[in-house]
């Protein structure tokens, strides 16, 4: 199903992810301590926190890579607790994992061909392999190398791209501008407003940059030790006091 | 190796292992036997290396599954041959080895499904105490000899059929590992989140290796226990995996050529130093020392999947 991308987004009516009151345990830590939030479709919604707040851990809650102790997780209508990792996938909500996971061993095309593993219909592997092209022509020039070998902003883009492949409808970033040099941070996030506008994608972005993320995004959340501290549309965030003596650097 | 060359490559394989082994009465029957040696050993080394190498598990069981697969064909041709017209004999023996793989097979998913959730040295310590399993077990079971082991195997192995499969075996792994369902092997290596995020099912690509790798495994030890024609459970030990593990280390984890060149090297070189007698096996370690030291991405890696530099 494409977004219908006419319309414009229609947020809190209902919500493509929903996660309420989700919490996660590593051993006796609460590592999330019932987190909830809202992405509606078509929306860029970020994440930010410092280390070890549970940004990334909410995100693998979400993809079913960390086992909720207690909480509801639905996307699209549809409760995802239970589900295998690879099920969730199908349903078009798909993880860009933090560090840049490409698959080192194989080459930039057979990693975007893996990206596509869900897809039988060849026309639109075709489709989705030329839109990430026209989106990174750097990944063009790198087709048959080994993508061990590619920079890390490189990388980035492949795990970006090969998250495309998918067709998703909702993307989650985990860290995009994580060791990645800073000229080509500010490209990425181009890049991922680009694809949010364009193809409709709705986006769950989690990022340590909160300049960056906010400027991103429509709405944020803030999550401070596992819980959500403070929420609201970034324009707003950005000029919390809080905030900004918090994450943002400002005086 | 891409789809037209390495079916050529089998067919060669297989017609020259049959025009040599037409030969082989002229053969010493001393380097006849190490030329059968070798070839098991690739069939072992190439299979264990779909689980160890392309797939990134650790098994240390693969003397386990050999063991499985030459004990079951063993007993088929034993009670079966005598039934039969001798004329059907490769029949029959053929069938006894396809038996065997798949009752390793049948091991290898035995084992593959309840340490799926282990990674590492866990899966390792697990799988080494399969194979232990499958050794005392053998070694407690009178129909199979027990301890004294199982005699009266016929004589069956012979050059053809033992390089046939090996090239069958190399001609399997790199088929798979190189078709698009068999890249996510290795992007199951590479990264098991990535791949889930992918829709790739990580757990059935290892379940996967282990059965297939397993099957190979068990065609080696139908091969092996008709070449040697006496089957002894202190043959499989956990020395035995370790054997095979070392060839795919020694060959370049994940490189098909490399892991096979690598069981040929290992086969043939204690043979080689049979004239230092007592201290063989120092120098044998030595050099596999030496080598790692020297060549820690393995012996052969170069060739198939090359990174390169830019």
């Amino acid at each position: 199903m494409q977004p219908d991308l006419s319309q414009p987004p229609q947020p809190s009516s209902e919500p493509l992810l929903q996660v309420q009151e989700l919490k996660v345990n590593y051993g006796a830590i609460n590592a999330l301590d019932g987190v909830s939030l809202k992405v509606a479709a078509g929306q860029i919604v970020s994440l930010i926190g410092a280390n070890g707040a549970g940004k990334t851990t909410l995100l693998r809650a979400i993809s079913a890579l960390h086992k909720p102790r207690s909480g509801s997780i639905a996307y699209a209508g549809r409760s995802l607790v239970g589900l295998p990792p690879h099920a969730i996938v199908r349903n078009g909500l798909c993880h860009v994992p933090e560090g840049r996971m490409v698959f080192a061993n194989l080459t930039v095309l057979e990693n975007l061909r893996m990206g596509a593993y869900l897809q039988t219909d060849h026309s639109v592997v075709e489709r989705e392999m030329d839109y990430v092209f026209t989106t990174f022509p750097r990944l063009k020039e790198r087709l048959r190398q080994s993508a061990g070998t590619l920079s890390g902003g490189e990388q980035q883009m492949l795990a970006i791209g090969r998250a495309l492949m998918g067709s998703p409808k909702c993307l989650m970033l985990d860290e995009p501008s994580l060791g990645i040099a800073p000229l080509l941070i500010k490209a990425i996030f181009e890049k991922i407003v680009q694809i949010n506008r364009e193809h409709g994608i709705t986006i769950l972005l989690v990022e340590q940059n909160a300049n960056l993320a906010l400027e991103a995004a429509s709405y944020a959340y803030v999550l401070e030790t596992g819980r959500v501290k403070l929420e609201g549309p970034s324009a707003q965030l950005r000029h919390d006091p809080e905030v900004k003596a918090a994450y943002l650097g400002g005086r | 190796m891409s789809g037209l060359g390495a079916k050529r490559f089998l067919l060669a394989a297989i017609a020259v292992s049959i025009v040599i082994s037409a030969f082989s009465h002229r053969f010493n029957s001393y380097y006849l036997g190490v030329a059968l040696d070798v070839g098991i050993a690739v069939i072992l080394a190439v299979s264990l290396n779909l689980i160890n190498g392309h797939t990134g598990q650790f098994s240390l069981g693969h003397a386990g599954f050999m063991a499985s697969g030459a004990y079951v064909s063993a007993l088929c041709t034993i009670h079966v041959l005598p039934l039969v017209d001798p004329r059907l004999q490769p029949v029959v023996f053929c069938a006894s080895l396809l038996v065997g793989g798949l009752a390793a097979a049948l091991a290898g998913l035995g084992v593959g499904i309840p340490s799926l959730r282990l990674r590492g040295d866990y899966l390792a310590i697990v799988t080494l105490g399969f194979g232990e399993i499958i050794r005392v077990v053998l070694q407690n079971m009178e129909i199979v000899g027990g301890a004294s082991g199982l005699k009266g195997i016929a004589k069956l192995s012979t050059l053809a059929w033992v390089w046939a499969f090996a090239a069958v075996t190399i001609y399997t792994v790199a088929a798979l590992v190189n078709s698009t369902y068999g890249r996510g092997f290795i992007a199951v290596h590479d990264d098991e989140v990535a791949s889930s995020a992918m829709g790739i099912n990580p757990t059935r690509y290892k379940v996967v290796a282990f059965v297939v790798g397993a099957f190979f495994a068990g065609i080696a030890g139908g091969l092996y226990a008709h070449h040697k024609q006496f089957l002894s459970p202190t043959g499989f030990d956990f020395m035995k995996s370790i054997d095979i593990v070392v060839m795919v280390i020694l060959g370049g984890m994940g490189r098909t050529a490399g892991v096979a060149a690598a069981a040929v090297l290992l086969t043939v070189l204690p043979e080689f130093l049979r004239g230092f007698a007592e201290v063989r096996m120092i120098i044998y370690s030595l050099l596999i020392i030496g080598l790692m030291i020297l060549r820690p991405q393995g012996l052969f890696s170069f060739g198939e999947r090359r990174v390169k530099a830019s």
